[in-house]
């Protein structure tokens, strides 16, 4: 979880800003740039960059190359080819292929970024508009479960799935038996939907609690009950929020191997999994490794770059409350 | 049959219909099929929530009704959906109908008029449900556990904890993971600030954001690829682009990854570090920005210079995301496994507490030892959030 507590978007900047001051901004722009400031970021994104332009360049280069010399001879003595790509894609790591994975990947990390994320609305909304006793400990109890850390309720919660719960000598739930099955992401599905909650509860509540009274209080005055406000209002006023939360989500779950290695049956493991064991027994297959993370990182900055709209605009409003 | 003791092997039984077979049924169907149907079932659970929300608290007998039955045959359906062992139908149908009769009346009681109670609980339930069994239930379970020996059965006090500090994996992973805390962070956060900095008077602000920022949408795994290729190590012609540059210079290559002490932790620090510092500075160059103009014109008058100005009037303006960012890293350094995992698989004393936990119970089966480390990592985190708790307390009454 890369982000503990960050604020998303509280208030709309209004899109348009007075021609006037649009030009104001430009023009103190344009006084406060300075060459040095330029060179010495361009100076760090080169060097942020050079690892993965070492692993860009090696993934078009003939396997036997890129076992014998470094990627930079590339410049000298080139060789160029996108048979990786290829042979990555149909070949397999322990399991499966790279190929295979990615769809298991992509399967994985759409349903566990919407199940979550609609569950922790219903919560964020009781929590915010819903008065009850004990809200504010109950609210603070949720955040804090962030403290356990993912590692801590692997076993408990593996046992629970393939063992099941019995209170005493009461059976409450015989556990999952999916063993047999081709494609099973169930367990993977409802892991990560429990471990993104406290985070997704704590944002979505701050958003949420943000919105005017006044617009929820006229919809009650005309008529409308908790559903249709969640439905009709909450929903639609909190999307800055759902959907930069959902970038992130979706970012931690296509990244994630350790949730993945553990409750994943081998049929159904995702990308980073079979990129993991694409080496090879002596991590002699640099040409395959470099080409998958090349293919694993295309969706993410996909979605990135898709959503970023939200996700910058999320990140702004935050920001200016802290 | 409610004295009896369970019989042994006793099969599920249910509805003819239940979550597990429904998870059977949707796990013979290609990965590609299942997101639109998982999706979809989803979404009408979540409508058949939101109508039961809308329509059961409005007065009128009809509702009224409706509310008898939502409170009584929700719980046996959620209960029988889940499949319980046949000796324990009785048990769990009478657990259902007093929990629907405890629902009823507590609804019925509320001072806030019938409905209210019964719409809290559908609002809560699925997160309740959901963080008391994955959460709340497992960290529990996890520090009993700590107490028993590899097998679960025999009480062996603190002899866990006592492994793990005494242990060599233990140990090393205790004092690498204080590292990884210290030093990510602040490394992360203050590389992050500088960069903001001088990209806020940069021009082409926007392409050179993206470059940093890039190294945060690739996994650890990706990451940890990335990186050997910094940091191989073999004999003859470098593949490795560090000791490359050592051979060039005339030097002898390193192993970086195998070298001790806590040098190739220091080499694992650095590619978490690398994929961290876009974050910390998209959030903190977003926060400068906020800081308001007037400020540094004023501090400009008084005769600041840049520098002076940097440290006097935009780092006391960003303040409070500086800390959220600091956290935030913290949090996620104390968790990490993928890197170690990907990268040494915790050779060479290079182990974490988030990995080691997992090579224990993985590698050696070994449950007391494991969930010792996970309370120590728990132990670690706790003072994090108390903090964090204790600001936001702060906050909402400054509001």
């Amino acid at each position: 979880m890369a982000t503990a507590e960050l604020d998303l978007p509280t208030e709309q900047t209004s899109p348009r800003r007075p021609r006037s001051e649009r030009r104001i901004a430009r023009d103190a722009q344009k006084r406060l740039t300075s060459r040095g400031a330029t060179l010495a970021a361009a100076i760090i994104a080169v060097i942020w960059t050079i690892p993965t332009f070492g692993l860009f360049v090696t993934s078009f280069r003939p396997g036997a190359d890129s076992n014998t010399t470094g990627w930079w001879t590339f410049f000298v003595n080139p060789g160029f080819t996108l048979q990786n790509y290829f042979d990555a894609l149909t070949a397999g790591g322990t399991a499966l292929t790279l190929g295979q994975s990615f769809i298991n990947s992509l399967a994985i990390a759409i349903p566990a970024t919407v199940i979550p994320i609609s569950i922790a609305a219903l919560a964020a909304y009781a929590f915010a508009w819903i008065p009850f006793k004990g809200r504010g400990i109950l609210f603070v109890f949720v955040f804090a479960l962030q403290i356990v850390p993912i590692q801590m309720a692997l076993v408990p919660l593996l046992s629970l799935f393939s063992r099941g719960l019995s209170i005493g000598e009461v059976g409450i739930f015989p556990g999952f038996t999916l063993r047999d099955v081709d494609h099973s992401f169930a367990t993977v599905w409802i892991a990560h939907a429990i471990f993104a909650l406290p985070l997704a509860i704590f944002l979505l509540h701050n958003f949420i609690a943000e919105i005017p009274s006044e617009l929820i209080e006229a919809a009650r005055v005309d008529g409308a009950g908790h559903g249709q406000i969640f439905f009709r209002m909450i929903v639609p006023l909190a999307m800055p929020a759902i959907a930069s939360f959902a970038i992130f989500q979706f970012l931690w779950v296509w990244n994630d191997l350790l949730v993945a290695t553990i409750f994943a049956p081998s049929s159904s493991l995702p990308l980073t999994q079979t990129l993991n064991s694409l080496s090879g027994t002596w991590g002699d297959r640099w040409y395959l490794q470099s080409a998958g993370t090349f293919i694993s990182i295309i969706v993410p900055l996909i979605v990135f770059f898709a959503l970023q709209r939200f996700f910058v605009r999320g990140l702004m409003a935050g920001a200016t409350k802290g | 049959m409610v004295t009896r003791p369970p019989a042994e092997g006793a099969r599920p039984t249910t509805l003819g219909f239940s979550l597990n077979s429904f998870f059977v049924w949707l796990g013979d169907l290609g990965p590609l099929v299942q997101i639109p149907i998982v999706v979809v079932a989803f979404g009408v659970v979540v409508g058949v929530i939101l109508l039961l929300i809308e329509y059961a608290p409005r007065p009128g007998i009809g509702y009224f009704w409706m509310r008898v039955a939502a409170c009584f045959v929700i719980p046996v359906l959620a209960f029988m959906v889940l499949r319980p062992y046949q000796n324990a139908v009785v048990y769990v149908v009478a657990i259902a109908l007093l929990a629907g009769a405890i629902l009823f009346f507590a609804d019925y009681r509320a001072r806030e008029g019938a409905g209210y109670v019964f719409q809290l609980i559908i609002f809560m339930a699925p997160a309740a449900i959901l963080l008391l069994t994955g959460l709340v239930y497992p960290a529990i379970a996890t520090v009993v556990q700590s107490f028993f020996d590899k097998t679960g059965k025999e009480f062996v006090w603190f002899d866990n904890y006592v492994w793990t500090f005494t242990n060599a994996y233990g140990f090393w992973s205790v004092i690498n993971t204080i590292i990884w805390a210290l030093f990510a962070p602040i490394i992360a956060t203050g590389i992050g600030l500088v960069y903001a900095a001088f990209v806020d008077r940069a021009r082409g602000e926007k392409f050179l954001k993206l470059w940093v920022f890039m190294p945060v949408a690739i996994s650890f795994v990706g990451a940890g690829i990335i990186w050997k290729f910094v940091y191989d190590y073999r004999q003859g012609q470098q593949i490795g682009l560090l000791n490359a540059i050592i051979t060039w210079f005339g030097g002898q290559p390193v192993g970086w990854l195998d070298a001790q002490p806590l040098i190739n932790t220091f080499c694992l620090l650095a590619v978490f570090i690398w994929s961290q510092t876009g974050f910390a500075m998209v959030i903190l160059s977003a926060s400068i920005k906020a800081v308001p103009i007037d400020q540094h014109e004023a501090a400009q008058l008084d005769g600041a210079n840049a520098r002076q100005r940097f440290f006097n009037v935009t780092i006391p303006g960003i303040r409070g995301s500086l800390i959220v960012v600091l956290t935030t890293i913290t949090i996620a350094a104390l968790k990490v496994y993928d890197i170690v995992a990907v990268m040494t698989g915790g050779r060479s004393n290079s182990s974490v507490l988030g990995f080691e936990m997992v090579n224990q119970q993985q590698r050696f089966q070994s449950y007391g030892h494991s969930s010792a480390l996970a309370v120590v990592l728990f132990l670690f985190v706790l003072p994090l959030i108390i903090y964090n708790v204790h600001q936001m307390r702060k906050q909402k009454e400054v509001r």
